[in-house]
């Protein structure tokens, strides 16, 4: 029954992606500024939101073992890092090719660009910091603080178009910038597009953290196996 | 008040060995001299200019690195006959051992540093900081408590982990970006002798958030980092 959710799941992203896809190619009109280069931003924004997604739930994760113990929870956090840290390289890259359109230049050292490879090291580091320890339990325990302090990052980064005056495009989506500077319809496709993205997360989130229930499974008989 | 007097007794006992063996601080207080004068390649030397303007990345490089080096050893030196867990199992609360732990790498660190300003204004023929020294020392002792409170969490995940002098700096500089970012900014404001404007106001916020947020987290999650 599981299996058939994940692989309906994915499914409807790859249609609604291939959905988008042609609207978003053939159907709305290019940008009055930027010209076609704009339409990366479907993938960019989506992206991003995802993967602030996805450490938002890792964070979750990690509070949640540091008061619970439940080894179940530091399983949810790993594979929520491992996604999100993926959609960060989507979007970092998509950004970067954006800039080389628009400003001439692949990277710049602007606080909300900056702030954002901040967070990918991070999370690079958190995962590195995994493969480092052994036990299952003194691992989940640490990175639980790790997945804690990392977070606070990812919030910085959501805010730093806000708090500095940055090369990085300021608030133009609806819910941020209250309306008005952007036509309903590139807002609609930024939303599905997310939705496709966040049903492809979801997925690849689930498959990971059967993949690490089994790993679990299979220390634990080795285990057996050795005492015995 | 209990927790400040538990604190006081652990800093107190830090700081008494280590000024009895100066292990890390002449390891420290050498290396930032080390760089310091390798600072003289970055540019000429006669080009105070530049230096003005480059002179607070150049400091705050000196006292990150300086900084691991003192953080590694905070909670190595309890391994040696297993301190670390009599610590542990002694009545201390887990909060009061990485609040002692970080005053004590504090005051360690400011040992370093303080003489490095001194060192570099000479150096370099700097001196227009001379009419804002207070300014300067203020934050310092604000971006140093950031980086110790830090510290001394990261010094106590990895104290058991292997490549521990690898992964210290690997997980603590991107976590320190904000704080060693903003110290950066009004370091060199400060040193080219000018007021702080209503741009810097930013930066001075974000130092003294960040302290109260990460002091705040490495007390609640100084349990978790702890005991196992």
């Amino acid at each position: 029954m599981r299996d058939k959710l994940l692989y309906a799941a994915g499914a409807a992203a790859t249609v609604i992606l291939i959905a988008n896809l042609h609207k978003i190619l053939l159907g709305i009109p290019d940008e009055m500024d930027q010209g076609a280069i704009y339409r990366i931003l479907y993938f960019h924004v989506p992206s991003w939101f995802t993967c602030f997604a996805a450490f938002f739930v890792a964070g979750l994760a990690s509070v949640m073992y540091s008061v619970k113990r439940d080894l179940r929870y530091d399983v949810l956090a790993v594979s929520a890092v491992e996604v999100g840290v993926a959609f960060t390289l989507v979007g970092l890259a998509t950004g970067s090719i954006w800039a080389r359109i628009i400003w001439g230049i692949w990277w710049t050292w602007d606080p909300r660009l900056t702030w954002a490879l901040i967070t990918c090291v991070l999370y690079a580091g958190y995962l590195m910091m995994r493969q480092m320890i052994d036990d299952a339990s003194a691992r989940a325990r640490f990175a639980a603080v790790l997945g804690t302090f990392s977070f606070a990052s990812v919030a910085i980064t959501y805010k730093a178009i806000d708090w500095w005056r940055t090369q990085h495009p300021g608030p133009v989506l609806p819910i941020r910038a209250g309306g008005g500077k952007m036509d309903p319809e590139m807002w609609h496709a930024i939303l599905w597009n997310w939705t496709a993205f966040m049903l492809l997360a979801s997925v690849m989130v689930a498959v990971r953290i059967s993949q690490e229930t089994r790993l679990r499974e299979v220390e634990a008989l080795r285990r057996r196996a050795h005492a015995i | 008040m209990r927790l400040i007097q538990q604190a006081w007794t652990v800093a107190a006992k830090d700081l008494r060995s280590e000024l009895r063996t100066k292990e890390s601080l002449n390891a420290a207080g050498g290396f930032a001299l080390v760089i310091l004068v390798l600072f003289s390649f970055v540019t000429d030397p006669g080009e105070t200019e530049t230096l003005y303007a480059l002179s607070g990345g150049l400091l705050w490089l000196v006292f990150a690195f300086a900084g691991v080096l003192i953080l590694n050893r905070s909670f190595a030196r309890e391994q040696a006959n297993d301190c670390l867990d009599a610590l542990i199992a002694s009545p201390l609360s887990p909060a009061a051992l990485i609040l002692g732990k970080s005053a004590a790498s504090f005051v360690l660190l400011l040992i370093v540093e303080l003489p490095c300003l001194p060192i570099f204004g000479g150096l370099y023929g700097l001196s227009q900081w001379s009419s804002h020294w207070l300014g300067l020392v203020g934050v310092v002792l604000l971006g140093t408590w950031g980086m110790t409170v830090i510290g001394a969490v990261f010094s106590a995940l990895t104290v058991n982990l292997r490549l521990r002098e690898l992964m210290l700096p690997m997980l603590v500089y991107p976590l320190l970006i904000p704080v060693l970012m903003s110290a950066m900014r009004l370091s060199t404001v400060f040193i080219s002798g000018k007021d702080l404007e209503a741009d810097d106001a930013i930066w001075l916020r974000l130092m003294i958030a960040f302290d109260i947020i990460f002091t705040a987290l490495a007390l609640a999650l100084a349990e978790d980092v702890l005991v196992s």
